[in-house]
């Protein structure tokens, strides 16, 4: 067998207490297309991130067509023939396509020779693998479909060999997303090898020889594709991790707090984030939302806590309209008796450059409770503080210390003290457990169950799917801004699995 | 390598590091001196004596402190909300009109202490409508303040010649001011303090707005860090993203730190107009409104460091002009040199000497682990 054109031995990297990567062997060989799936946050681009140069593992080596290979930056990457197409893409906007291409391999300080040169060269380029692009079109004027085309043209023109591609239907419509898969159809035929990272189970299917899974840090298997199915997939990429088992009884599903009808979100581009979605929550029970990262439920939570607007739909508290197309404000709802632990306690949930107990009253800094007049009441602040620390034993038991130097799981159970302790009668919580140690999970889970018994309507977003399973009463999957089902929560790992990857609803479709 | 740098003690963060700026700033300064054919050390002697040794040196240094303190303060309120407003000179300028309102058309009837609070206010509501456009532009249509801010420090300064020149200037008179205020306009001096040390003050400008100003400082400071509309502006300064989960209006919060913050500068007018000059005149604010950058800058944003720092540079404008009096070599733009040596180390320069002194700290925290636990800043700032 011919040498691979990638080979990973035993890569390993962490971020401080984050293991991004874990042990990573891979084996991409010469000519294929293989693909990499896993969740966000699986380590995928981090992977890719130290084959291109942007990282260095801390451990293991990289073979480039059998020979060992040290790469400090993307220039010796490029060096090796390695061509990197990011999930942003990385073009001069008001650049002409030509003027892109030749961007940093300009050859000559006067540009005349290197643009006729660059010219011939990308006309080359275009005949051999019918990338058509006009070279003096500006690429704001182009369509992102054809923005590609030039990222994947100046990979190329760097005499890349092997094509890494992030997450590169993201931005592409389906049509332009086939196209492109065309395309890679091509330069394979060519001899070029491409690694395509994604986590959409369709392209994997659609388009490559081999695909390698990651899960949380590790490469967990790999197989040929037309030796593997979507539910193998879905499986692997989701894990059976040990559960960790939560003590509940009964849901006891009273009155309707939460009720969401037909909302729709677009972000800031104008793209649906939330399509038409719509179901209750009520006192007592704990629904929660399974699915991909980036399927939705951020901003499908951000709206109904009122950071974000929607388009269209409606959205009752305790049977009152929330003004979720206008002047919604957290504040506000806050008052009305809905808390919300947000998924990205870093920025949103938390200022870290804050000493602990401003922290714990983030978003209720208006209550008198805290108060003299325009003053902030201190005294009374900390010693509020000082009892969450200890009911949620927060470590170190210091309000004084900077948020920023507490552990993740301490962070979090800063946030969850702040809003649990308001007794609200709603509480929405995104991703309870990311980043936090097994010993936290297990008491934050028991608070959720605890806020369930006493009657509060509980709204839970996870990527975790375990841990959508073991606390939910009611499981809802989104797909692509949908809900695409509801089931009850012992519906199978398999089954939600591949309700995630949004299967049933392509075959709804074909 | 990617070792993340051990966090500095407070009193190295605050002093220590202030202090190696400045003594690079001052060494590099008394090379430029060398230079020109002048001993540093004669110089940097001159200086300090020129500010601080006698009764009318200090007068006038703590008179400079005093503008200082006010545009510094304008600048670090707004920096606690994340915004860089650079219109502090335009604030000053156009705060002046406010100052001429009330001595102009009230000098000649009330007591200077009724006059007085009068003018501190108009003063600083003039300083605040200033503000309050940017703010606006910045909070409605996201323009940003540093463009609009120093935009509107030249029409504030258009505005002032057009006033100058024309409809405020008395009839008859060549020079670009206004008339000599009434007895009301006219603030009382400080020449009781430094008696009090046993210093004569003679002819320095030193007076009462010198206290307003250490007033503003402690106001600003309860402000920032005792209030519940400081913890907004903090929250909205350090995360926007924060502020707005927590309900905080950011258009609210960024029209309300600006127009405090154009207040502040409006405020400075005070003390050469009616403390000083009795009148309004053409570019009283001379540069005042850009030293205070450095000097929110070299303060850290903290209204303590911000008076010390005012001071310091009220000394570099009072001993540079002894300086340039005494050393025949050394001209009045030598004096900007190391003026602006300061601010480039002190101020632009900051972070210039943190990355080793945080590695050597972090080599002396090893060295007695366990006594001295290394606390690791997350993200810094």
């Amino acid at each position: 067998m011919a040498e691979p054109a990638i080979e990973l031995v035993g890569i390993d990297k962490r971020f401080g207490a984050v293991h991004a990567n874990r042990d990573i062997h891979l084996r991409v060989e010469k000519g294929t297309i293989h693909g990499i799936i896993g969740e966000n946050g699986a380590g995928k681009s981090t992977l890719m991130s130290i084959l291109y140069g942007f990282y260095q593992a801390d451990s293991g080596d990289i073979r480039i067509n059998g020979t060992m290979a040290s790469i400090p930056d993307p220039n010796a990457a490029i060096a090796l023939g390695i061509g990197m197409v990011h999930q942003h893409f990385m073009l001069v906007e008001n650049f002409t396509v030509l003027e892109n291409v030749m961007l940093g391999v300009e050859g000559a300080p006067l540009l005349k020779n290197g643009i006729a040169k660059a010219r011939a060269e990308l006309k080359r380029l275009e005949r051999e693998y019918q990338l058509d692009v006009d070279p003096d079109a500006l690429i704001e004027e182009l369509p992102v479909g054809l923005q590609q085309r030039v990222e994947i043209l100046k990979a190329l023109y760097r005499g890349a060999e092997i094509l890494v591609l992030d997450e590169p239907t993201g931005v592409l419509t389906p049509p332009e997303a086939d196209h492109l898969f065309r395309i890679l159809e091509q330069l394979k035929d060519q001899g070029k090898t491409i690694i395509l990272i994604t986590h959409k189970l369709r392209e994997i299917m659609a388009v490559t020889d081999n695909v390698s899974v990651m899960r949380q840090g590790a490469m967990v298997a790999t197989r040929k594709t037309e030796e593997t199915t979507v539910e193998e997939l879905a499986e692997l990429m989701v894990g059976r991790r040990v559960l960790l088992r939560v003590q509940k009884g009964e849901a006891k599903p009273a009155e309707i707090k939460l009720s969401v009808e037909n909302l729709t979100v677009r972000d800031s581009r104008g793209v649906v984030m939330v399509e038409n979605a719509s179901f209750t929550v009520r006192g007592g029970e704990i629904v929660g939302i399974a699915g991909v990262a980036g399927n939705g439920q951020s901003q499908l939570i951000e709206t109904i806590a009122g950071i974000r607007t929607a388009v269209s739909g409606r959205v009752l508290l305790d049977g009152q309209v929330i003004d979720i197309t206008g002047a919604a404000d957290p504040g506000e709802l806050r008052d009305r008796g809905l808390a919300h632990v947000p998924e990205d306690r870093h920025h949103m949930g938390l200022v870290l450059a804050f000493e602990e107990y401003e922290n714990s009253i983030l978003g209720y800094h208006d209550d008198p409770l805290y108060l003299n007049g325009p003053f902030l009441d201190l005294d009374a602040i900390q010693a509020d503080a000082r009892k969450k620390i200890e009911k949620y034993d927060i470590r170190p038991s210091d309000p004084r210390l900077k948020t920023a130097n507490f552990s993740g799981g301490n962070q979090q159970k800063i946030v969850l003290a702040r809003e649990m302790e308001r007794d609200p009668g709603v509480l929405i919580i995104g991703q309870p457990t990311r980043g936090v140690d097994v010993g936290a999970i297990e008491f934050i889970h028991k608070r959720i169950i605890e806020m369930r018994d006493a009657g509060k309507a509980v709204l839970l977003v996870s990527v975790e799917l375990d841990e959508i399973r073991s606390l939910s009463d009611r499981i809802l999957v989104m797909f692509a801004g949908r809900i695409v089902g509801e089931r009850d929560s012992d519906a199978s790992e398999g089954e939600l699995g591949l309700l995630m990857a949004g299967v049933e609803q392509q075959e709804a479709a074909e | 390598m990617s070792q993340p740098f051990a966090k500095l003690p407070a009193w190295a963060d605050y002093g220590l590091l202030p202090l190696i700026n400045l003594i690079v700033a001052f060494f590099v300064a008394g090379l430029v001196v060398l230079l020109v054919g002048e001993s540093p050390v004669d110089a940097a002697i001159l200086m300090v004596k020129g500010a601080f040794g006698s009764g009318d040196g200090v007068g006038y240094t703590l008179y400079y402190a005093t503008n200082f303190i006010f545009t510094g303060l304008c600048v670090a309120v707004a920096f606690h909300c994340g915004l860089f407003n650079i219109g502090g000179e335009g604030q000053a300028y156009i705060g002046g009109l406010g100052v001429a309102l009330v001595g102009l058309g009230l000098g000649s009837a009330l007591p200077w202490w009724l006059a007085f609070p009068l003018a501190i206010v108009a003063s600083a509501l003039v300083g605040a409508l200033w503000a309050l456009i940017p703010a606006w532009l910045q909070a409605k249509r996201g323009s940003h303040v540093v463009i609009t801010t120093i935009m509107f420090n030249f029409i504030a300064a258009s505005i002032m010649v057009y006033l100058l020149v024309g409809p405020l200037k008395p009839l008859g008179s060549q020079a670009p001011e206004t008339r000599v205020f009434g007895e009301g306009g006219q603030l009382p001096g400080l020449g009781w303090l430094l008696n009090l040390v046993g210093l004569n003050m003679r002819s320095a400008p030193l007076n009462i707005s010198f206290l307003l100003a250490l007033l503003a400082a402690f106001l600003v400071w309860v402000l920032i860090w005792r209030t519940k509309l400081g913890y907004e502006i903090r929250t909205m300064g350090f995360s926007p993203k924060a502020a707005r989960y927590a309900g905080i209006s950011e258009l609210r919060i960024i029209i309300i730190t600006m127009m405090i913050s154009g207040a502040l500068a409006g405020m400075m007018a005070l003390n050469p107009i009616m403390g000083a000059q009795h009148r309004v005149q053409l570019d009283f604010v001379a540069g005042a409104g850009f030293v205070g950058i450095a000097v929110a800058l070299m303060g850290r944003s903290h209204p303590a460091g911000i008076v010390l720092a005012a001071i310091l540079f009220g000394m570099l404008y009072q001993g540079g002009a002894e300086i340039a009096f005494d050393m025949p070599n050394i001209s009045r733009d030598m004096i900007v040199i190391i003026q602006g040596l300061v601010i480039l180390f002190a101020g632009a320069l900051e972070h210039m000497f943190r990355p080793s002194l945080q590695r050597i700290f972090q080599r002396i925290g090893r060295g007695k682990r366990g006594t001295a636990p290394a606390v690791v800043a997350g993200g810094g700032q």
